[in-house]
């Protein structure tokens, strides 16, 4: 009798786990949907009002209640892509040596230093960028010089990912090609590209994302001027940016604009993140399956 | 196998008729490129880790330990130390945000590996949480001021609510990834002893994935003590200290860093040191989690 009893007690204590741990998950779901609902709807005071001039439009002048995005879209992708131009070779490169060249005493070592280029707070690169790279290497506040804070950024999370896919790449291949007599960078082109080519293409886009909604680093050196060049050196902004130094003074008309701007935003990483994701799966499965 | 097609289409295939010491040297200065992108990756960490403690260190141990301990001058032109409450705002609302997302964040990841596998909702939590971790931390932050700062004004659990949203989905993955590595026999062993699902769980399958997931969360930690963005809508900038949780605004090292006025130097020098005492922060949290990473490669 106490041992049923006792059985029934253990049972229940187990499926209350169990429901516990479902409900932990589906936090996930819960934060994400409020997301998405809370900020739609708080945007939609200036979708109201400007239509689909908010995105065609690059007139941003609070005192009239004009509220076009333009610019500040047009600095998110400009200065995503300077920092993709400069992070991809590099963080190839670096790639490469470390999975192809480096001897493997030296290997541990360069990923920890790397990992620390990457925990190192997007604030302390902005106060550097503003004080340091933009004065005394004559950048300015300017597209470039966030760029380049934003390469800095994004290339230890480029490297690494790029590393993981570089090292699936079937030993019996490369060891085939040096042995057709391949160097060192004709077994590369031959084994290593074709093999990993989707997953590095994976990585350079989930490192698109992450300089899209870099926020601070870029706010601290871009030089909050809404403009439209393809001057590099000229200043400009971008969307989170924009956010992060408006919002202080924002009346609700304003603020229900940045808020637009962040759904942008949002809207933008998510589908770069998903791309992305569904690359590195794709490559993940087919390279699995050979 | 790779598809010798594809690689023609990307870069051609290497032309192994063509001289020797001319391939030799194409291959060298390929290398020679990838040793030159080592060096480019490590000249921006040291160029910043110098500024950082070039500019940081005199302010941060002047008349030590008042730049840990003391208040942030009202007025930005005043020389002196002071980044106590910025110190405290850190520790408190990071604090609080690991408190929210690991719990929630370990129970998650046990529920898709133990109990959800390849089941529907598990597929899907999965899924949103991959797309959790590429919501920009500034999306956060605004999400965060809507639900919480306009209801119940500014506070450091805002700001912890804000980095545990963002945290939340790094650790699930982590914690996922480890509980991947408890091999099945140990699960097997506990429940031939006659040990419920969940018993099995909290006194085998964690304990031994611990060391792992401990890593995890401590790598989430060390990203979000650094977190400016979502701060700024939900913590404030205040300049005293403020050791309630729930009430008033509070600050913190890196709102203080992007907050400071740098037209003055004194402003100037005490973002230095702040920058300091938050790398500093973050490198010991990252140290901290390969020491764990480490104990736990032994393990296995």
């Amino acid at each position: 009798m106490q041992l049923l009893e006792l059985r029934g007690k253990t049972q229940r204590a187990d499926t209350a786990f169990r429901w516990i741990s479902v409900g932990a998950a589906a936090v996930v779901l819960v934060v994400l949907a409020l997301v998405a609902i809370t900020m739609t709807q708080r945007s939609l005071p200036v979708l109201d009002k400007m239509g689909l001039d908010f995105f065609t439009s690059s007139r941003w002048v609070e005192a009239e209640g004009s509220y076009g995005a333009l610019s500040f879209i047009f600095g998110t992708l400009y200065t995503a892509v300077i920092a993709i131009a400069i992070a991809v070779p590099i963080s190839f490169g670096v790639a490469l040596f470390i999975t192809q060249v480096a001897p493997p005493w030296l290997k541990r070592p360069m990923v920890y230093v790397i990992d620390l280029l990457a925990v190192v707070p997007s604030v302390v690169f902005g106060l550097w960028g503003v004080l340091v790279l933009s004065q005394h290497f004559g950048l300015g506040r300017s597209f470039l010089t966030a760029g380049v804070i934003l390469a800095i950024m994004i290339t230890p999370i480029i490297t690494s990912l790029a590393r993981e896919v570089i090292e699936t790449t079937p030993t019996a291949d490369k060891e085939g090609a040096l042995a057709l007599g391949c160097t060192r960078w004709e077994m590369i082109q031959a084994t290593v590209w074709p093999h990993s080519k989707g997953g590095l293409v994976g990585a350079v886009m989930l490192g698109l994302g992450r300089a899209m909604g870099e926020t601070i680093a870029v706010a601290l050196v871009i030089g909050s001027v809404s403009q439209i060049t393809a001057n590099p050196f000229a200043a400009g902004n971008s969307m989170p940016a924009v956010i992060a130094n408006e919002w202080g003074e924002a009346d609700d008309l304003h603020k229900s604009a940045l808020i637009a701007l962040a759904v942008t935003l949002f809207v933008i990483t998510i589908l770069v993140n998903l791309v992305a994701t569904a690359i590195v799966q794709r490559s993940m499965k087919r390279s699995r399956g050979s | 196998m790779t598809d010798p097609a594809e690689a023609v289409s990307l870069v051609g295939p290497p032309d192994l008729r063509a001289r020797r010491s001319s391939r030799a040297t194409t291959s060298m200065i390929m290398t020679g490129l990838m040793v030159a992108a080592v060096v480019a990756i490590l000249i921006p960490l040291i160029a910043v880790m110098y500024s950082v403690i070039a500019r940081g260190a005199g302010v941060a141990l002047e008349s030590f330990p008042d730049f840990f301990t003391k208040d942030i001058p009202a007025l930005s032109r005043r020389a002196g130390p002071g980044m106590g409450p910025a110190i405290l705002g850190t520790l408190l609302v990071t604090g609080a945000a690991t408190l929210i997302a690991v719990p929630l964040g370990v129970l998650g990841a046990v529920y898709l590996h133990e109990y959800g596998g390849h089941h529907k909702f598990a597929r899907t939590v999965r899924f949103m949480a991959m797309v959790m971790t590429g919501v920009p931390s500034i999306v956060m932050g605004l999400f965060i001021y809507i639900m919480w700062t306009m209801r119940f004004g500014y506070s450091a659990f805002g700001g912890a609510l804000a980095l545990a949203c963002l945290m939340l989905p790094v650790v699930i993955g982590s914690t996922e990834q480890m509980l991947r590595l408890v091999p099945t026999q140990l699960r097997e062993a506990s429940y031939a002893l006659g040990a419920t699902k969940a018993r099995t769980i909290v006194t085998v399958v964690l304990p031994a994935a611990l060391p792992g997931i401990v890593s995890g969360a401590l790598l989430a930690v060390a990203r979000a003590a650094g977190e400016t963005a979502p701060l700024l809508f939900a913590v404030g900038a205040a300049k005293a200290f403020n050791p309630h949780l729930f009430s008033e605004a509070n600050t913190a090292l890196s709102v203080q860093i992007f907050s400071s006025d740098l037209a003055f130097p004194a402003a100037e020098s005490r973002a230095w040191g702040a920058a300091l005492t938050l790398v500093l922060l973050t490198f010991l949290l990252t140290f901290v989690a390969r020491v764990f990473t480490s104990r736990f490669a032994l393990k296995r």
